[in-house]
């Protein structure tokens, strides 16, 4: 790779942030809504266990969350939309090579799932005495990258499924909100029929979930609960597993010009 | 001088629609060509395989060297694209637009420049969303000369145009072809052909129907009208060929203009006749145009 493409993936990022930010419905179903989560979680669940809040678990719960609408629904309905402009086609007819575009929208959408993250955390400190695992933060960032890169996959490739922008957001949303309950981001799934948390597992939002979760958890409270080591090798198993797949579908069904194209 | 695009017997279909059928030219370097034809005659398909978005179904494509369909980089750092259809980001400034479409050609003009050059210096700070349908075309022509391309390719690149907007584009492309760059254009305008192309090539259900200069293009003796109004068309001369009435207009046809003429105003002299707003009509491109398309028509049905 030399320096110019660099220069270039950099110029794309900047480019597909600004149209993030100028773009006010995007921005406020990314940041939005998980702070309404956020602070609907701390008014409702207020309270502790052990001497550590309730906001300890749900704060990252709804993180991973707002992480995962950054990359996976973000990138399935703003391509798919950018796709119907006809933008994706005027880009085609320039040199930019794919992967560069490819990556500046990625890196972008990783951006602001990263900043939703820091925001969250702000919040639930600021609100609801949430505090950070610093000793934990390595193995959140590891688990962070590999779930971002399988959700920004399957954001892609749920963009070169679906026919339009307008059906974008309905599919995007109909697989990660299931996916989310599955996936005890809003609701503790222990008392639920064992085929759904079986059903749960195969998904690769609850281990997301899950791995991010157990990192802030404090040693007292995850001495108590039992709960294992933060990074499982099988968790990530199950997320390399859908990266590939949205790799794959994305390769071969992407598509550059409108619906209805060539 | 060396070829820049070479085709040959190049198809391809829609289902059912043949959209080119068969079609073989060559455009050297420096050339600027207008693709002429009706609505769906497939200059927009055959103009597009050019540039690479689409597969032809058989034939050979040589674009500056390359073949379009598997050409990568560099080839499209080497030409610029105006598309037909083509969106911008509606929330991007026309600086921005222009600056950002811009990063990835080894060589690029400013974008001052540039947005001077197609006239929107006024709204450079403006957003896209808020230009009106001409303006936004020439954004358009600006993004696809920001790479300084040896080869420019328009596809009804002045649609929406005002009149002085449309001389203005010309003038760009006039200052484009003076600097010895290659454009293929397409266009339903025939005066902007005839100003701006030195050949013209004129399409019909995917095939040549003609090709060559402006001038030359208008097939047999090129004959022209003497056209005026007069009080009592009955009573005019039979000069070198009947005279026909159509509202109130009357006019001769002929080759030689000159001595139609002087007959012609001779008599009315004698005869003491006004030949009100009497004009000499060479033909145009645009009869050429309809004459060749009436003939296709003809040979078709026939
Ligand atoms: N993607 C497509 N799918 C099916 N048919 C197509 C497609 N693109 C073009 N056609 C058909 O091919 C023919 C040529 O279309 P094309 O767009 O090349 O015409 P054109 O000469 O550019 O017309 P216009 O002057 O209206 O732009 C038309 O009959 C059109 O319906
Ligand atoms: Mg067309």
């Amino acid at each position: 790779m030399k320096m110019g493409d660099l220069r270039l993936v950099l110029v794309h990022i900047r480019h597909t942030n600004r149209i993030f930010w100028r773009e006010p419905l995007a921005a406020f179903f990314t940041m939005a809504f998980p702070v309404m989560f956020l602070v609907l979680f701390g008014v409702i669940f207020d309270g502790e266990v052990r001497g550590v809040s309730f906001a300890q678990f749900f704060t990252p719960a709804i993180a991973v969350f707002a992480a995962a609408t950054a990359t996976f629904t973000n990138l399935a309905i703003g391509t798919a939309i950018t796709r119907d402009e006809g933008i994706l086609k005027r880009v085609r007819g320039t040199p930019v090579p794919p992967w560069i575009y490819m990556s500046g929208r990625i890196l972008s959408a990783v951006w602001t799932a990263f900043l939703a993250i820091v925001l969250m955390f702000a919040l639930g400190w600021i609100l609801f005495d949430f505090v950070v695992v610093w000793r934990n933060v390595p193995a959140a960032l590891l688990v962070f990258s590999v779930a971002v890169a399988t959700f920004s996959a399957l954001g892609l490739a749920v963009c070169s499924l679906v026919k339009t922008g307008t059906t974008a957001p309905a599919v995007a949303n109909g697989i990660i909100l299931p996916m989310a309950f599955l996936s005890d981001i809003f609701i503790p799934l222990e008392d639920a029929p064992s085929w759904l948390l079986v059903v749960g597992d195969v998904f690769p939002l609850k281990h997301f979930a899950a791995m991010f979760g157990r990192a802030f958890t404090p040693p007292e409270a995850a001495a108590f609960m039992g709960a294992g080591p933060v990074l499982a090798w099988d968790r990530f198993a199950v997320m390399a597993a859908w990266l590939l797949a949205g790799i794959f579908i994305t390769m071969v069904f992407f598509r550059w010009e409108p619906r209805g194209g060539k | 001088m060396s070829t820049v695009i070479e085709v040959e017997g190049l198809f391809k279909r829609y289902g059912e629609v043949t959209a080119v059928a068969g079609v073989d030219f060559a455009v050297r370097e420096g050339d600027v060509v207008a693709l002429l034809g009706p609505n769906g005659a497939g200059k927009t398909t055959l103009v597009e395989m050019l540039e690479g978005y689409r597969q032809a179904d058989s034939g050979r494509i040589e674009v500056l060297g390359y073949d379009p369909g598997s050409a990568g980089r560099e080839f499209r750092d080497r030409i610029g694209i105006v598309l037909q259809e083509s969106g911008i980001e509606q929330n991007l400034r026309v600086r921005e637009a222009v600056e950002h479409y811009g990063a990835a050609y080894s060589c690029r003009l400013p974008a001052a420049d540039l947005i001077r050059l197609v006239g929107l210096e006024e709204k450079a700070d403006a957003k896209v969303k808020t230009l009106s349908g001409g303006q936004k075309r020439r954004l358009d022509l600006a993004l696809g000369l920001v790479g300084d391309p040896h080869l420019v390719f328009l596809d009804e690149p002045t649609t929406g145009f005002d009149p002085s907007a449309r001389r203005k584009s010309w003038e760009m492309v006039e200052g484009l072809t003076s600097m010895g760059k290659t454009i293929l254009l397409t266009t339903h305008y025939l005066d902007e052909a005839q100003h701006l192309a030195d050949r013209v090539i004129v399409l019909s259900k995917g095939r040549i129907v003609a090709d060559g200069t402006p001038d030359s293009i208008g097939v047999g003796p090129p004959s022209t009208t003497v056209r005026f109004k007069t009080a009592d068309p009955t009573s005019l001369p039979r000069l070198e060929a009947e005279p026909s009435v159509e509202q109130g207009k009357v006019s001769y046809q002929t080759v030689r203009p000159t001595a139609l003429l002087h007959q012609l105003t001779g008599w009315a002299v004698e005869q003491g006749v006004e030949l009100e707003g009497i004009e000499v009509v060479r033909p145009s491109l645009e009869d050429a145009y309809l004459s060749i398309l009436d003939e296709e028509k003809g040979r078709e049905d026939g």
